[in-house]
């Protein structure tokens, strides 16, 4: 599998494409990034002729994502018509809607692998982040019914500030219906720019918890290990596959590198996937920057272990520069700070400025109105 | 070779990538690829066409290939294929087998 990113990535193939078919869901959870309200939303035409595309440029993993993608009433329409054309379907769902027969029909249109969201194995505290009553009930119900089925089925687990102790019964759970586990301590600003969300965070003492805990990562001492010193490969390596293997279409055709890379590169009602892909100025750019370019991350000694986020980077504000949540993690997990965290603290302990607190300038004598 | 007639699973996901054909079987995630001469057995099962005229009409002209050669190999990747459920054999024709457009891509 490994050599066939590396070809697609050599051909310039996008592999893999994230794809929300619709931002309406039936849950409103209290972290998410999306506006639910329905501006539009592709046809079902228009969808079918977008698959088609895709499978002409070369996409072989499709993960159909919203919102809620049950929500359309034509997601199984789209779901046959995606296996038609020999996708390797991924399904990610809250699965409140999946009842016994939903599940069937996924098996039978040979769907791969399901992720539904789970926040707790407390109802109390998933149903509160959902806000959804009942939520967490007919999610593990739906999740009987696919794993009944023989469907691949991971829980995702998003942790924050309102679960952060319920990892644990979250992993047992899924432990005991035999279905994959992933944890995500990610939480990103909405997708208008809203940052609000981000005090949902996980404080870093906790996240260094996460990190130390081998229920979660495995083999602590090799997860938690300091990052080797960068060679030249690393240097001249990507940052990740947003824009070089792996693209995102929003629900209005809107085509980014990435789910968590909101920089619009064009839009497929307008023009065709392949051009989109093969000639938009942002998915060059994008493509055009190596580890060795960024300009604080290639100064630090994590840059080439950090999980940094291109995406999360250009919600900062520059797409080259670091991303202080992944600071954050390479810190809490290594104890090594990043370059970025010893640059701020610089500009902290200094002081404001080395001149003169008030600069007094003569004054001029200015004509209050101009004639 | 008593004839066969070949057709793709429709529980699998397949792609063609630089030449060659990858696929994912639907059941357990196993991962495939297919050289050019498989690649181009696997594009010619559609179910309908019997398995001597592959290896006669696209395997033996296209790649330069004798016969005997051609058919021991076309068997063994047949055999192995359809031992991992990807590619269903048959005496007879197989109506409503699995085809893509965009395998042709």
């Amino acid at each position: 599998m490994q050599e066939m990113s590396q070809r697609a990535l050599d051909l310039g193939v996008p592999m893999s494409v994230h794809f929300d078919i619709t931002y309406r869901c039936n849950e409103r959870c209290v972290h998410c990034y999306l506006d639910h309200d329905d501006h539009g939303e592709m046809t079902t035409g228009e969808i079918k002729r977008v698959l088609d595309e895709l499978a002409d440029a070369g996409t072989f993993f499709l993960t159909l994502s919203g919102g809620e993608v049950l929500m359309r009433r034509d997601f199984f329409e789209l779901l046959e018509y995606a296996r038609h054309l020999m996708f390797n379907v991924r399904i990610k769902t809250n699965a409140v809607m999946i009842g016994e027969v939903e599940a069937q029909r996924m098996v039978k249109l040979g769907v791969d692998q399901v992720q539904v969201s789970i926040y707790s194995h407390r109802p109390q505290v998933h149903d509160a982040i959902t806000k959804l009553p009942g939520s967490l009930r007919r999610s593990m119900e739906a999740i009987r019914f696919l794993t009944q089925q023989g469907l691949r089925v991971t829980i995702a687990n998003v942790l924050m500030t309102a679960n952060l102790r319920d990892h644990a019964g979250v992993q047992a759970l899924a432990r005991a219906l035999g279905v994959q586990y992933t944890l995500d301590p990610t939480i990103t600003p909405k997708m208008d720019g809203d940052t609000s969300i981000l005090n949902l965070r996980i404080p870093g003492s906790e996240l260094n918890g996460v990190f130390h805990n081998e229920n979660l990562v495995g083999n602590v001492e090799e997860f938690c290990a300091a990052p080797p010193v960068p060679d030249e490969d690393v240097m001249e390596g990507y940052p990740c596959s947003a824009g070089h293997t792996l693209a995102y279409i929003s629900p209005y055709g809107d085509v980014f590198p990435c789910v968590q890379f909101p920089l619009p590169s064009g839009n497929v009602r307008r023009q065709k996937f392949l051009d989109i892909w093969n000639h938009s100025s942002e998915l060059n750019d994008v493509r055009s920057i190596r580890a060795k370019d960024l300009p604080v991350c290639s100064t630090c000694s994590h840059v080439g272990t950090c999980t940094r986020c291109p995406g999360l980077a250009y919600m900062e504000g520059n797409m080259r520069g670091p991303s202080t949540a992944d600071c954050e993690k390479s810190f809490h997990r290594t104890g090594i700070r990043s370059a970025n965290m010893l640059r701020r603290e610089g500009q902290e302990d200094r002081p404001i400025s080395s001149g003169p607190l008030i600069h007094i300038q003569p004054m001029t004598a200015q004509p209050v109105v101009q004639q | 070779m008593s004839d066969k007639y070949i057709a793709k699973s429709s529980a699998i996901a397949s792609r063609l990538l630089g030449g060659e054909m990858m696929i994912m079987s639907a059941v357990d995630s196993t991962f495939f690829t297919l050289n050019p001469v498989a690649t181009v057995i696997w594009q010619a099962a559609d179910g309908r066409t019997p398995l001597s005229e592959i290896v006669a009409c696209q395997v033996c002209t296209e790649f330069e290939v004798d016969p005997e050669t051609a058919r021991r190999d076309v068997e063994r990747f047949v055999e192995e294929l359809s031992g991992h459920g990807i590619l269903l054999v048959s005496e007879h024709s197989i109506p409503d087998s699995a085809t893509s457009p965009s395998e042709a891509a």
